[in-house]
């Protein structure tokens, strides 16, 4: 506060206590610091996948509908819900609250659909009888290979704890925002802009998840195993 | 009041740059998809997947997330470090296929009979 304020005064003596180094509030630092250890659990989780994936006979069973159409209408849900939210923080740093809380409704309405289709997605694989540890009876007959290795039934494990986590995220971001949204007029622009660093953090994510754990599932037909 | 002032001459970028990159993002996303359906090694799909997630997770850290506009100092603090730590989790793959080939390849038939119709 004070101290922000004067951030901009002092640049020389920016690493001798009581200024800024980096010219942003604590709080936004904070959550820097935050994406930073959070991206490194995304990392983890996607790369302890990929290490299960490769040391096994993987199936890639996920068809056209409704696996990646659902998936791709989600991508596109969690896309726009970056750019409303940009609209919203964009918006604050004019001082037009009212606008900056409808723009934030905009984002939460389209996490929330994120999350419905997410579950609808999750309902059909469970139905077709994809567990953490078990595969689909049929899963299991068509992408076993020819000497007769099964596939690992660690992909329900994978799939559901990384898109799990994700979704929790998107869950705990919509909470966040619909907190904010309520709260607009006490609120700093800084503090607005910081769960928008969040909101954009769990959408970076998602580009990471969808390629590796969708587009790399996608069953073309011919089972390479 | 002074914190607004510091805000608007921070918070660049306009409208028009940000639906730009969301027309790029959406874009990219189609080729990805679009890539799914087209016959390739599965090494060669993974670097081309790759690729096109980090342009975007870069296009979403810089326009987005405002990085682009930050000090030199914070950018310094947060990506190399998190780039490096990243690229060590690499040191596993080794490991995964070594224990792919330690895999072992039933002779007879197998326990879980392969579909009747074979291609």
């Amino acid at each position: 506060m004070s101290t922000e304020a004067r951030a901009a005064t002092f640049p020389a003596v920016d690493w001798e206590g009581g200024t800024l180094p980096y010219r942003v509030g604590h709080r936004k630092l904070g959550m820097w610091l935050f994406i930073v250890s959070d991206s490194l659990t995304f990392s983890a989780l996607l790369i302890g996948y990929s290490y299960l994936r490769a040391s096994n006979v993987w199936p890639t069973p996920f068809p056209f509908w409704p696996s990646i159409v659902f998936s791709s209408v989600m991508t596109f849900c969690l896309l726009s819900s970056s750019l409303t939210m940009v609209f919203g923080v964009s918006a604050s740093s004019r001082g037009d609250k009212a606008k900056a809380r409808k723009w934030i409704l905009a984002t939460i309405f389209f996490g929330v659909a994120f999350i419905v289709l997410h579950l609808i997605e999750w309902n059909h694989l469970i139905h077709e009888g994809l567990r953490p540890f078990f595969l689909p009876e049929h899963w299991v007959q068509v992408f076993t290979t020819t000497d007769g290795v099964p596939p690992s039934p660690l992909f329900g494990a994978t799939f559901f704890t990384i898109t799990g986590l994700h979704m929790f995220h998107v869950a705990s971001g919509a909470v966040y925002l619909t907190v904010v949204a309520a709260r607009v007029n006490k609120l700093k622009h800084e503090d607005i802009e910081i769960s928008g660093l969040y909101w954009h953090f769990v959408d970076l994510v998602w580009m990471f998840v969808f390629p590796l754990i969708y587009i790399m599932s996608v069953d073309v037909g011919h089972h390479i195993g | 009041m002074d914190t607004h002032g510091h805000a608007e001459e921070h918070f660049a970028g306009t409208n028009k740059l940000f639906i730009s990159i969301w027309g790029w993002l959406v874009g990219l996303t189609l080729v990805e998809i679009f890539l799914a359906y087209k016959p390739m090694p599965i090494h060669l799909m993974l670097m081309v997947l790759l690729g096109l997630s980090i342009i975007k997770a870069a296009l979403i850290v810089a326009y987005f997330m405002h990085l682009k506009f930050e000090r030199l100092s914070l950018i310094l603090t947060i990506v190399p470090a998190l780039v490096v730590c990243i690229l060590l989790l690499f040191v596993f793959f080794p490991d995964s296929f070594r224990s792919y080939g330690l895999r072992y390849h039933f002779k007879e038939q197998p326990a879980v009979a392969p579909p009747a119709e074979e291609q």
